[in-house]
């Protein structure tokens, strides 16, 4: 034993050595545990600015550093978040906006209506819908730092729509020197006036991304609601870390080192159900949807007879089944506008989304089908829409159709699904994605409804019927003829199976049972409103 | 031998030519667009061919190439499509904790497997060499990514003394102290040790034993010399050159290859880096990365085949 004490001895010294070690200044500056939050997000945080890219991570980060002039509520209501009063002209054709006194950007400069205007027209140069308002503007004025106007060619229904988009590319406000960067060059300062401050100088690509409380934030006074009213921040610092295996975020989660993981994996979900110290919660009640787009340029599939019997061979809830497994999370959902958003229908005529091989058939014999294999297109790499593609050759093989079942990575199948060659020739007839509720709860907004054939979204659907409603729904005034128009644009999207809905489903995250104030929200995890005990 | 370091350095220059224009070549031919990547989901053709022209890949591909290693001389590898960073910088920032991994991996499993396959060689058919004979059989079979959750599972989730994931470089003012560094860095290096123990005392046992049955050996015993000198003096000095050729190689691949040990404990290294540009068509780090690592493993052989200067008097160069 006695021999023994010097080597305890010198491990202890050794031990208490480099604790010692530890930075002291940076455990005196540290914050209280719960005043720190760490999240784990969807995706790896590569790129930072929201104008660039549609990246629903880049999305959900812009939402802690910018502020916006309109914002959703949980109830899809577009209310005034930066912007304090607005007024429109009696033609319709002037709207005039005051910002919120006190806006500042966290480098101390106050928001101005040039910043405002410069961020719109970047944002118009990238964004659909931005630039459906973009061709109603004549010009834009800034009669003093607090006031901006919007002076239009004609009278348009989309403008608060359009300036209180909630998803990607969202309308966020920048410094006018950041927003006068070109639409398809990123920004290299990452400044806005929400409600968290991005600290650069800590941001690791891949690893880690921190963000400081904004002190001179300028909270709405009304109740958070969805990404609209109040943003009460309870944190002074919130660590994105990134872990890309779902078994490590799940450990991490467990262990009490990260205290919310954005998207656990579908086939964890019971387990987290069952954890000690972690809930299951739901902060996207509309979630996503599955959708399968046809290829209209090429044979077979420019015969709308069997586009229409592709849809009819569509099953949703296999898809559920295969993709999702966990059968409270799915929802079937026939209309093409997510259930539970403002335009949903579920009128959909033949379109059951319930799977009739037989009647599929018969159609397929009555159009002509003359066995042409459908090039379908599998995305090996991204888990979440991976399964997809094996339902569909099983249910399309079902009706009669062949398959050639083509599989890559999803970078293979992106530079594909641009090619507009016969899919002999590197084309192709079928590909299988999932849209966030959010991106397709409008007609403008939903890229299947771009109808402009060879200008238009992958798949190349020429349909005028199609873009003359739309035209017809910027215009519309009231929400009345706008849910009246979007049925009718719906209608003709079934008609010509522009592409089908293969069902809906909801994404819960994962959260340390000491957290609360988790809201709902157009699919965007919101850091205000959160607390940790 | 200076002539010999001249001559091997001076060869660098076409090897790294040819990886880089064979690595050019495959990311330009192979499929998938980086163009298409960047311009996401709701994009249209023509903003995919905007994108394509501000990037430069309209170009014809001899010219992208004229134009990359034109930069690549003057120390320029360029930018990231995504990142929004130098090329330079961003390997810079993930070098750390990859070097980390690998120096404490290579130093653990030398540590513990020289020592180990030399008293197995001494001790062959023992208890000794058999239980070392099953570990490294274990150690070569089980995927890494197993040995890592059974870790975590026991000493970060059951026991709770270690943590899960996670890295925090050692330097700069937000800095780990070296304990906490330490701390985060042995479950990996635990992880990826086990495969290279493996690898190490399995040679180590393999070139002493076979030195064991040398003449220098008996000599060495019929004089006298002590058992433990004649095993490090003279069996683990002969056999030191196969052994020091793995341990170099096993740190070559250690600094390109730990994707799965990076991805499992969620360290930001050059492995998830590469897996990134590749999934994401991220040319210039991609090159970059090739390149980078094309220098590393010629260096490391470099410096091995140096070593054996002073590990066997008989070699010359």
């Amino acid at each position: 034993m006695l021999k023994r004490r010097p080597l305890f001895a010198a491990l202890t010294s050794l031990g208490l050595g480099l604790a010692m070690l530890t930075p002291l200044a940076s455990q005196a500056q540290a914050p209280a545990p719960n005043k720190v939050f760490r999240f784990v997000p969807h995706a790896n945080l590569a790129v930072l600015d929201p104008v660039w890219t549609t990246a629903y991570v880049t999305r959900n980060h812009a939402y802690m550093i910018y502020d916006t002039l309109f914002s959703e509520d949980a109830q899809g209501n577009i209310k005034p978040q930066m912007v304090d009063t607005y007024e429109t002209s009696r033609d319709g054709k002037t709207w005039t906006f005051k910002l919120r006194a006190g806006l500042e950007f966290h480098d101390g400069k106050p928001v101005t209506s040039e910043d405002v205007v410069a961020s719109i027209k970047r944002w118009a140069s990238r964004d659909a819908m931005g630039g459906i308002l973009n061709n109603f503007i004549d010009h834009m004025e800034t009669p003093d730092a607090n006031t901006f106007r919007l002076v239009l060619k004609e009278p348009c229904g989309i403008v608060l729509d359009a300036l209180g988009k909630a998803s990607s590319n969202v309308p966020f406000i920048m410094p006018a020197r950041i927003a006068a960067t070109p639409g398809t060059e990123q920004v290299k300062e990452h400044i806005g006036s929400g409600p968290f401050i991005f600290k650069a100088d800590e941001f690791k690509p891949g690893s880690l991304a921190v963000y400081v409380r904004n002190p001179k934030y300028k909270s709405r006074t009304e109740a958070p609601s969805g990404v609209a009213g109040g943003r009460p921040v309870n944190f002074d610092r919130v660590e994105w870390v990134i872990i890309r295996d779902p078994q490590t975020q799940f450990n991490a989660l467990k262990a009490g080192e990260v205290d919310m993981v954005e998207q656990p994996s579908f086939e964890q979900y019971e387990t987290l159900k069952k954890t000690e110290g972690v809930k299951v919660e739901d902060f996207s009640p509309a979630g996503l949807q599955f959708i399968m787009r046809f290829n209209h340029l090429h044979a077979p599939f420019n015969n709308p007879k069997i586009r229409q019997a592709a849809m009819v061979a569509m099953g949703q809830q296999a898809y559920i089944n295969t993709q999702v497994g966990v059968p409270e999370l799915g929802r079937l959902c026939r209309s093409m506008y997510p259930c539970g958003t403002q335009y949903a229908d579920e009128n959909t005529g033949y379109f059951t989304g319930i799977a009739n091989p037989a009647k599929a058939r018969e159609m397929l014999k009555e159009a002509g089908y003359d066995g042409t294999p459908i090039l379908l297109m599998r995305p090996t790499d991204l888990a979440s829409i991976a399964k997809l593609p094996l339902v569909a050759k099983q249910q399309l093989e079902a009706a009669g159709f062949k398959v050639d079942f083509q599989q890559m990575d999803w970078a293979s199948l992106l530079a594909r699904r641009a090619k507009k060659d016969a899919p002999a020739q590197g084309g192709w007839h079928l590909f299988l994605t999932a849209w966030t509720a959010g991106d397709i709860s409008n007609p403008l907004a939903m890229a299947m409804f771009n109808a402009k054939g060879q200008n238009g979204w992958f798949g190349w659907q020429d349909e005028p019927r199609i873009e003359d409603l739309k035209s017809k729904f910027a215009r519309a005034g009231s929400a009345a003829d706008k849910k009246k128009i979007a049925s009718d644009i719906q209608a003709i999207a079934f008609e010509t199976a522009t592409h089908a809905p293969l069902g809906q489903y909801r994404s819960p995250t994962a959260i340390r049972n000491n957290v609360s104030g988790l809201l709902a929200t157009p699919g965007i995890p919101v850091m205000w409103g959160l607390k940790k005990d | 031998m200076l002539s010999f370091l001249l001559r091997r350095l001076a060869a660098l220059l076409p090897v790294l030519l040819v990886v880089s224009l064979v690595v050019f070549l495959i990311l330009r031919l192979a499929p998938g667009d980086p163009a298409a990547v960047i311009a996401g989901n709701s994009a249209t053709n023509e903003e995919i061919d905007k994108i394509r022209n501000q990037l430069g890949l309209d170009r014809s591909i001899p010219v992208q190439y004229g134009i990359w290693v034109g930069r690549v001389l003057q120390g320029d590898l360029g930018y990231s499509f995504y990142l929004n960073k130098p090329v330079t910088a961003l390997i810079a920032q993930r070098i750390e904790p990859t070097l980390a991994l690998a120096m404490g991996t290579a130093l653990l499993a030398v540590l513990i497997a020289v020592p180990l396959g030399t008293l197995a060689a001494w001790r062959m058919g023992g208890v000794l060499d058999k239980t070392l004979s099953a570990f490294s059989v274990a150690g070569f079979s089980v995927p890494v990514f197993v040995i890592g959750y059974v870790l975590i599972y026991l000493f970060a989730i059951r026991w709770e003394v270690l943590p899960v994931q996670g890295y925090k470089t050692l330097f700069g003012p937000s800095g780990a102290g070296l304990w906490d560094w330490m701390r985060q860095l042995i479950l990996p290096w635990m992880t990826l040790g086990m495969i290279y123990i493996a690898l190490i005392a399995r040679v180590t046992r393999a070139s002493v034993s076979e030195a064991l049955t040398e003449d220098y050996i008996r000599t060495a015993r019929a004089k006298g010399i002590a058992e433990s000198a004649v095993l490090i003096r003279h069996a683990l000095a002969n056999a030191a050159v196969p052994i020091v050729t793995v341990i170099g190689i096993g740190v070559a691949l250690l600094i390109g290859g730990v994707v799965v040990t990076e991805t499992v404990y969620a360290i930001p290294g050059l492995g998830s880096l590469t897996v990134d540009a590749v999934l994401n068509r991220d040319f210039p780090v991609i090159q970059g990365l090739v390149l980078f690592f094309s220098l590393s493993y010629v260096l490391i052989n470099l410096l091995v085949d140096l070593s054996y200067l002073f590990l066997d008097p008989r070699i010359r160069y």
